[in-house]
């Protein structure tokens, strides 16, 4: 993939600028209705998600007091787990974007709500709702792209580095929450630049770790503790509920924008950029996962995402039923509606991940037969200076 | 003589410092969450918790009036009769805050206060309390609160002159009135029919034994009572102390009425809303409360492009109305969304917030930063 711009069959081509300007205002039309209509349902419903977490989290806590016992275990694990799945995805995801706010509800509002999280809410909401939401898949622009430590798009250059991409984005999936609280610190950025002196950054810094230091003292110090006897067996049950989680979590992130043919942008290409033109992007940018109600429920909605990026201000218990109508203007104007079942967004993820871990076109152009000979081509170019790698990328790219 | 004091209960506090410290601990447990954030599941009127009530019934008083029954929260403290109380309610999934008098009487057995409200055309609120609130409704509460109050010792003659709901502080009033107290008292009350006489029965009752003499007038049939036509009524106003509560206008030609005659000191009124909000979606003037900061907005410019032409430093995002980062509380005052058009407004106390970006000023406004 590459650019939208940069493609020969570029998807949005046929659109006029009176085109985008008016499915602008269908999908103006169809926030509105929804905005319209929200009210005690809608209320209800977040209070009802956020009370079966907390009777789970306290259920499976409870129930871990005994993890010394195999089945005790097992339960408690499995009911934390999902509890903490809920809390990050449907509830803090949610209520952090400002879903919730039109309640005013100070208990469930994006600016009081903290969450089971390493980030904290303060800092994943710049990061996450001013520039990913705001710049939603334009190169140089959104840092979830890859999160500035992988390589999701053939317009980022290759270096050799890249091959580990796939062991690091293995652990950062296992590990994903303090991925992103180091991400929504720009961690690396700051390392790189040598700003870790920066007052702000180590205020920042040091907010995190606090975060930090009460999130791993309650799963790994408090509860184990309270069990007693039990205590290796439920801080096992919190870890490994931590990365069931961490899991979950990145694999629906992963396919919020990152399978095969979700489309990304030029940093030239916002500039000057229409409402209409950005829900383009947004639409183009995203893709969903199909599934049930307990699909949509468990990944926040995010099941959704195009949806969410369309309008991620409205409640997420309302993207399922706008789909259709959404659906119909993707159709209406020609463009691709990307939705796949989870484990086949999953596989197009990371089948993404591994084909770009490897030098453009090198995987597409690798048979069992070629295979000895592409191998030492790859080491050429692992191992060559820049000069050679920049000839045989060339090479490799005309096929 | 000398008269004891009554002196609090020296293990009280401690038994609250105890409580607070043992909380503190729990909360280890419960990060980022609180410990009160489960307690609230099991028991939300608890001592240490947020102020809330249980609506425990509901009475008809009029068509268009009813009396709610409401069991406070453990730390409510008794009010002093005149006094009102503001109430958090859901409306539509909305949390709405409004200003009601109480209208019971002191130390009732059951540990309960009542509020009487009655419903005013298209009021969001006043309806759904009055026609859609059902017992068992949780409410949210601040301490009661007010200054129409009868002061200590009670002046000898007392005047109340009343309109529709402003009858309710009154109720309170006269229901708590000791006997000493109510030596002589007049009330002079409007409404538009005999059965809108909100507590008709209770009031006629007291002027038939005596307690009170009651002036009633049924506006629909004989008209508005004019300040002049009071006086009239009343000849020896000008002995009275008198406490009023009505429509915003009935209020202001009290108030010139008494002034005129130089008796302004002896006249107490009670408004719920102090301010009216101007909504006129024509901009307006945004004072930025933390340091008086003021700017003039047009309505058409989103208070936070206004507010950063004008130097204030302001928290903004994505300022297309999608990221939430730019939110500030809008402490009183009305804005519309350039989007919608949909105009919010605001009263002290709402906790109303609104995001700059994408929101004009509609009329004055004050927001806290």
């Amino acid at each position: 993939m590459t650019a939208i711009q940069k493609k020969s069959d570029n998807p949005i081509a046929h659109l006029t600028a009176e085109d985008i300007e008016l499915l602008g205002k269908q999908l103006d039309a169809i926030r509105q209705s929804v905005l319209d209509e929200r009210g005690e349902s809608d209320a209800r419903y977040i209070r009802t998600v956020i009370d079966v977490h907390r009777k789970v989290e306290l259920g499976s806590r409870a129930v871990l007091l005994a993890s010394g016992f195999p089945p005790a275990w097992i339960l408690g694990t499995i009911g934390l787990s999902v509890a903490k799945i809920l809390e990050n995805m449907e509830i803090g995801h949610n209520i952090l974007h400002g879903q919730w706010d039109w309640m005013r509800d100070p208990k469930i509002h994006s600016t009081t709500w903290e969450w089971d999280m390493a980030s904290p809410a303060v800092q994943w909401k710049h990061s996450h709702n001013q520039l990913h939401h705001t710049y939603t898949n334009v190169i140089g622009k959104d840092n979830d792209l890859g999160y500035g430590i992988m390589r999701v798009d053939e317009d980022q250059k290759w270096a050799p580095g890249h091959l580990l991409q796939p062991v690091w984005s293995f652990l950062n999936a296992c590990f994903f929450e303090y991925g992103i609280a180091a991400y929504d610190l720009e961690l690396g950025a700051v390392i790189a630049k040598g700003q870790t002196k920066d007052p702000e950054f180590r205020r920042r810094g040091k907010e995190v770790l606090r975060k930090i230091g009460r999130q791993v003292r309650k799963d790994y110090v408090v509860h184990p503790l309270l069990s007693g006897p039990n205590f290796v067996p439920t801080l096992a049950a919190n870890f490994v509920a931590n990365v069931v989680r961490n899991l979950w979590s990145n694999s629906v992130i992963l396919c919020g924008h990152f399978p095969e043919g979700v489309e990304t942008f030029e940093k030239r290409s916002i500039e000057g950029e229409t409402k209409g033109e950005w829900y383009v992007r947004q639409m183009l940018g995203s893709a969903n996962i199909s599934g049930g109600k307990l699909m949509h429920l468990m990944t926040g909605n995010l099941s959704r995402q195009i949806e969410h990026h369309l309008f991620p201000d409205l409640p997420s218990n309302r993207y399922a039923e706008i789909s259709p109508q959404v659906k119909a203007l993707f159709e209406e104007y020609g463009l691709n509606y990307h939705e796949a079942p989870l484990p086949q967004q999953v596989y197009s993820a990371w089948h993404k991940i591994f084909r770009l871990s490897l030098p453009n076109g090198w995987l597409d152009n690798t048979t069992p037969a070629n295979l000895p000979k592409q191998l030492v081509k790859l080491w050429k170019m692992s191992t060559g200076s820049r000069t050679v790698r920049r000839r045989l990328t060339l090479a490799e790219m005309a096929g | 003589m000398t008269v004891m004091q009554p002196s609090p209960s020296p293990t009280r506090p401690r038994l609250t410092a105890l409580r607070d410290r043992l909380l503190r601990i729990a909360e280890l447990a419960t990060t980022p969450l609180l410990p009160q954030d489960y307690l609230d599941m099991v028991d939300p009127l608890r001592s240490g918790a947020a102020l809330r009530g249980r609506v425990e019934a509901v009475h008809r008083e009029t068509r268009d009036a009813a009396t709610l029954v409401i069991r406070p929260g453990r730390d409510w403290l008794p009010h002093v009769p005149g006094q009102y109380v503001r109430i958090g309610v859901d409306v539509d999934g909305v949390r709405q805050w409004r200003a009601y008098s109480i209208t019971s009487v002191l130390g009732r057995a059951d540990g309960c206060f009542t509020i009487t409200v009655k419903a005013i055309p298209d009021g969001t609120v006043s309806n759904h309390l009055v026609h859609r609130t059902q017992p068992g409704t949780l409410l949210h509460l601040d301490q009661a609160t007010g200054e129409f109050v009868l002061p200590r010792p009670c002046p000898g003659k007392t005047l109340f002159v009343t309109a529709g709901s402003g009858i309710t502080p009154v109720m309170g009033i006269l229901r708590n009135l000791a006997d000493e107290d109510a030596a002589d008292v007049v009330l002079v009350h409007s409404a538009p029919t005999a059965d809108d006489v909100i507590f008709a029965n209770e009031l006629r009752g007291m002027a038939a034994t005596g307690r009170i003499r009651l002036v009633e007038q049924h506006t629909d049939t004989a008209g508005m009572l004019g300040a002049a036509d009071i006086a009239a009524l009343v000849p020896d106003l000008a002995e009275r102390s008198t406490w009023a509560c009505g429509p915003v206008g009935m209020l202001e030609a009290l108030e010139a009425h008494w002034a005129g005659a130089g008796l302004a000191d002896r006249l107490y009124t009670e408004r719920f809303r102090p301010t009216v909000i101007a909504a006129d979606g024509e901009g307006g003037t945004v004072t930025f409360t933390a340091d008086g900061t003021t700017v003039d907005a047009d309505g058409a410019t989103p208070i936070l492009d206004a507010a950063e032409a004008a130097g204030v430093l302001m928290p903004s995002g994505c300022r297309m109305g999608i990221c939430f980062g730019c939110v500030l509380p809008l402490r009183e005052g009305a804005v519309r969304d350039l989007r919608t058009g949909e105009v919010t407004t605001a009263a002290p106390g709402d906790g109303v917030v609104v995001q700059t970006c994408i929101s004009a000023a509609a009329g004055a406004c004050q927001l806290d930063h």
